[in-house]
């Protein structure tokens, strides 16, 4: 039994939206992820720099 | 008397061409070594559930071990994401949480996947195109998940292709990334200076992206979550004796009966068909694109950058890992011998492990319902 559909090149056509879509949410996410992660970096190594001078 | 041979009676010759593929994947795992922990229990699995009448899958009646096993751990996804819990504590987030900026190579590298959801969509009908293009995410649970989720009539070939394209990748890879550069942008070096990184970062890290990847793309929660789980224990500090089992005797207890479930899905009838050998070609398509995907990205923002970057590292945004990394730099060894990318491609390396959870989650987001 087959279960491949017949060929529609006009899919590829309709479905460009997808990807479109997929790249632009996957590099909204990612960006968002970086971001947070280099102000993480930052809060967190100003943290470690005044922790031995509170501790001192 | 006749007990004794009438099941060869039942044996038709696609048992026999299976039995083929097994001992393909089989000599690839021993032989090549490419992904033995996978392709062996596969190879073999293949051969088990295509003897006739083979009592390891249900018959009529009889419920088989392998179908029961399959219900109970990948119909429901429980063995991909249980393994994720395993890979998350084996992954050093460490590269990339010192130059975040390397993640963006992970997201470009994911283009693969939405490129052959698109030219699979010309063949199969749309849930099935999304289930075969997921391939690209260069990542097996992710792949499972997805297929699963989406009722995909392809399982047994997405897995095969998933896993082989993945062993594959220092085959697949090398070529389209030296057709893409040029041989000055292959020798461009990059400095790597490892900026250290708090506990506290490393530690809010899994949450942060959990919680992100959540809000956007709910149907991401279960594969980033278990991952993410999984990298917490590691980096918690306070439950080693649990990272090292979900590293070790987690993963491999669970790799063992994965390999050998997914064969369940490789019997004759639903393997041998046109559509698989289509579904396998597919699945090289979308691994050219993620490779291109991230090369041509890096050569995009080199038109923009003062010091420039390597584009070839874009190629290790897939989330083969380590595989993707290593052939980076050893490419890069090739032109250069003192050109050292080990650390820039590994960061982005693990950035494609995450790109490729998110893109899951946005292929079940548009699809799912």
């Amino acid at each position: 039994m087959y279960l491949m559909a017949a060929f529609e090149p006009q899919n590829f056509v309709d479905n460009l939206r997808y990807m479109g879509l997929g790249m632009l949410g996957i590099f909204v996410v990612i960006g968002a992820i970086a971001l947070l992660t280099m102000l993480l970096n930052r809060l967190t190594q100003q943290h470690d720099e005044e922790s031995p001078e509170q501790k001192g | 008397m006749e007990v004794l041979y009438q099941n060869l009676l039942n044996l038709d010759i696609k048992m026999v061409i299976m039995w083929l593929i097994g001992g393909v994947l089989i000599y690839l795992a021993i032989k090549k070594d490419m992904e033995p922990t996978l392709l062996l229990p596969m190879g073999f699995g293949a051969i088990l559930v295509n003897l006739p009448l083979s009592g390891a899958i249900t018959q009529g009646l009889e419920e088989g071990p392998l179908s029961i096993l399959y219900k109970a751990g990948i119909a429901n996804e429980l063995f991909p994401l249980i393994l994720f819990i395993g890979i998350g504590a084996m992954i050093d987030f460490g590269p990339l949480l010192s130059n975040p900026i390397l993640m963006l190579f992970g997201a470009a590298a994911q283009f693969g996947i939405f490129f052959t959801l698109c030219t699979a969509s010309m063949f199969f009908d749309i849930k099935d195109a999304a289930s075969i293009a997921i391939i690209g995410a260069a990542d097996g649970p992710t792949s499972i998940v997805v297929g699963q989720k989406l009722n995909s009539n392809y399982i047994g070939a997405i897995m095969v292709a998933a896993y082989s394209y993945m062993a594959l990748v220092p085959i697949i890879q090398p070529p389209i990334i030296k057709l893409l550069t040029s041989k000055k942008e292959r020798r461009i070096r990059m400095e790597y200076t490892q900026k250290p990184v708090s506990k506290a970062t490393r530690i809010l890290f899994p949450i942060f992206i959990t919680i992100i990847a959540g809000l956007v793309a709910p149907a991401s929660v279960a594969l980033v979550g278990f991952l993410m789980f999984g990298n917490l224990i590691r980096e918690c500090g306070v439950l080693d004796s649990l990272s090292e089992t979900a590293q070790k005797a987690l993963a491999n207890l669970v790799t063992i009966f994965l390999g050998i479930t997914i064969a369940s899905q490789m019997q004759a009838e639903h393997f041998l068909k046109a559509d698989t050998l289509l579904i396998l070609f597919l699945g090289l398509v979308a691994f050219i694109f993620d490779t291109a995907g991230g090369v041509i990205f890096a050569k995009i923002l080199n038109l923009f950058l003062k010091k420039k970057i390597n584009p070839m590292i874009g190629a290790a945004g897939i989330s083969a890992f380590p595989m993707s990394g290593r052939v980076v730099h050893k490419l890069a060894l090739k032109e250069d011998p003192t050109n050292f990318l080990l650390m820039q491609a590994t960061g982005v390396n693990v950035s494609g492990q995450i790109a490729s959870v998110i893109a899951g989650g946005l292929i079940l987001n548009f699809f799912l319902h």
